[in-house]
């Protein structure tokens, strides 16, 4: 569980880490968006240099990134292996049935390994970098507009922040009750699947009854604090944008149009 | 059965740029039929220890010996089981893990696990309410719907029915009300001199310390850095202050009153045997 480098945040002071927070989640949303603008090297080329630069102003090492690969290994092999396997087209290097290993399935499959890896690589970069609460600050700032549909933004942004506030605390309740049962003798992880999912009750009833109790201790603490719903409240983390931000969105539209024009 | 620690060191998320403090080098021995205490501030390592004493964690380095199990780096977990069973663990807040639709089922649910029959297992659940001090009403009721306090007795009473040979108790009265406290120590004193139970508590309170452990394991920042008898710890007030854990009640109302005159030899750890010292110097008649 641990392992686990999703969603983790490195502390740290670099250029990337003092961006603000809607600037980091909205260039990530579009740069992902722009990797499918990419259709030859060239173009590739330049999504993977700007990767490098974004990887290396944030002063994490690049070991960090690797390791936020490693999990998704298999999918990326397999996708690779099928674009491999199917594409026709070009010279035909090897076949065998309807297995065909072609030059464009061997370009189509690094293109999809590429456009993986630099996916990873940018998530990976913008939850290093961002703190989860800042994130949700994010979520909300940018919802905003859609109060105009009456979606409830600030109870969705609550929700968000207070769930993000519990993932630790829940991920440590879970393994002091996986601990607690398997000193009765409770064996997690073996067995066949019906004995595994049998193994499961005695973790999930407690944590049901504890998240339970816990909703109930936070919403009287919260009540009894003032908080009556999200209107009319005032923000003690409030956002701001600087000129780092509009830098790192001339470097989208920069890169944008590298793109369009590089593209076939 | 006793646990002997060889050179243990453990890191939490070895390996990864989240290593995190645990042990280092600990070198100790719990005796077999002793009451250890663990003592030592917040973070000081002393769950992290607690977990190695049933192979919930392995060392880093060095070995852990539990009675005939080794457990080093590369114990596999499988054939834990018989291991887990000698060395019965109650968790800090164990009323978290109770589940069952009734107590008598949660408290056999332990056994059962170890292959003790449904009806023994039954009978089992009876005598151990009975143990913790509770009405054998409750046997058939949801743990759900009982108070903090006998939820924590259920969650206890599950571990008791396991029957198991050492048994290792992480501040088992933290959050309990003074009555409460007093009636669980009392219970797992018992336990220790009636049936022999080896005994590890890990605690703040040191008047417990004082009042039931023969042993004292002092942790800080992971290492062990003194261990010994109760009155040897707690003979050096400011060694102890320093390492912002105290000396009980007793011992420090004996310090005060030492500035003022009066002469201890041993060092009073219980309120009786501060009187005893007491009562001769004040020159009343002695308890004989």
């Amino acid at each position: 569980m641990n392992k686990l480098l999703l969603g983790r945040y490195l502390p740290g002071d670099s250029w990337i880490h003092r961006l603000d927070p809607r600037t980091k989640l909205m260039a990530s949303f579009y740069y992902i968006g722009i990797i499918f603008l990419a259709n030859n090297w060239q173009t590739y080329l330049v999504m993977f240099l700007a990767t490098m630069v974004m990887i290396w102003a944030s002063k994490i090492k690049m070991g960090f990134f690797l390791r936020g690969v490693r999990p998704l290994l298999w999918l990326i092999l397999f996708t690779v292996a099928l674009q491999v396997l199917f594409a026709r087209g070009g010279t035909v290097y090897w076949h065998w049935g309807w297995l065909w290993i072609t030059q464009q399935g061997l370009i189509n499959g690094a293109y999809i390994f590429m456009r993986f890896v630099l996916i990873i690589f940018v998530s990976t970069l913008l939850t290093l970098t961002t703190q989860p609460l800042s994130l949700a600050d994010a979520v909300e700032s940018l919802l905003k507009p859609l109060r105009l549909i009456k979606v409830p933004v600030t109870e969705l942004a609550l929700v968000l922040q207070i769930a993000l506030r519990f993932v630790p605390t829940l991920m440590d309740q879970t393994s002091k009750i996986m601990n607690a049962q398997r000193a009765r003798g409770v064996d997690f992880g073996t067995g066949n699947i019906f004995q595994q999912m049998k193994a499961v009750v005695p973790l999930l009833i407690p944590l049901f009854v504890s998240s339970f109790s816990t909703a109930d201790d936070l919403a009287t603490a919260m009540e009894s604090r003032g908080y009556q719903g999200g209107d009319g409240r005032t923000k003690y983390r409030v956002l701001h944008y600087h000129n780092a931000d509009w830098l790192a969105g001339g470097a989208m539209v920069v890169l944008t149009v590298l793109l369009v024009i590089l593209r076939r | 059965m006793d646990i002997t620690f060889d050179h243990v060191d453990f890191t939490y998320q070895a390996g990864t740029p989240f290593a995190g403090d645990g042990i280092k080098d600990v070198t100790a021995t719990i005796h077999d039929g002793s009451y250890t205490a663990i003592i030592g501030h917040t973070g000081s390592g002393k769950s992290t220890i607690l977990q190695h004493l049933n192979a919930l964690l392995k060392p880093t380095k060095g070995t852990v010996t539990i009675g005939d199990f080794k457990i080093t780096n590369e114990t596999s977990n499988k054939n834990l089981k018989p291991l887990r069973q000698k060395v019965g663990m109650v968790f800090q807040f164990a009323e978290n893990q109770l589940f069952e639709q009734t107590v008598a089922k949660d408290i056999a649910f332990g056994p059962k696990n170890f292959g003790v029959s449904e009806e023994d297992a039954a009978k089992l659940a009876e005598q151990m309410v009975k143990l913790v001090g509770l009405p054998d009403d409750v046997l058939e009721k949801s743990p759900f719907d009982l108070s903090g306090g006998q939820m924590r007795r259920v969650a206890i009473a599950g571990v008791l029915a396991m029957q198991p040979e050492v048994l290792v108790l992480d501040e088992p009265t933290a959050g309990l009300d003074p009555a409460g406290r007093q009636e669980m120590m009392r219970m797992f004193d018992q336990l220790h001199k009636e049936q022999g139970l080896t005994i590890v508590l890990v605690t703040h309170q040191m008047d417990d310390v004082a009042d039931y452990a023969d042993h004292v394991l002092v942790m800080e920042a992971g290492h062990l850095v003194k261990s010994g008898s109760p009155r040897e710890i707690f003979s050096d007030e400011d060694w102890l202050n320093e390492k912002q854990l105290g000396v009980p009640t007793t011992t420090r109302m004996a310090n005060r009153l030492k500035r003022r005159g009066f002469v201890f030899d041993p060092m009073p750890l219980t309120e009786a045997e501060l009187a005893d010292q007491l009562v001769p110097q004040l020159g009343g008649a002695s308890r004989e």
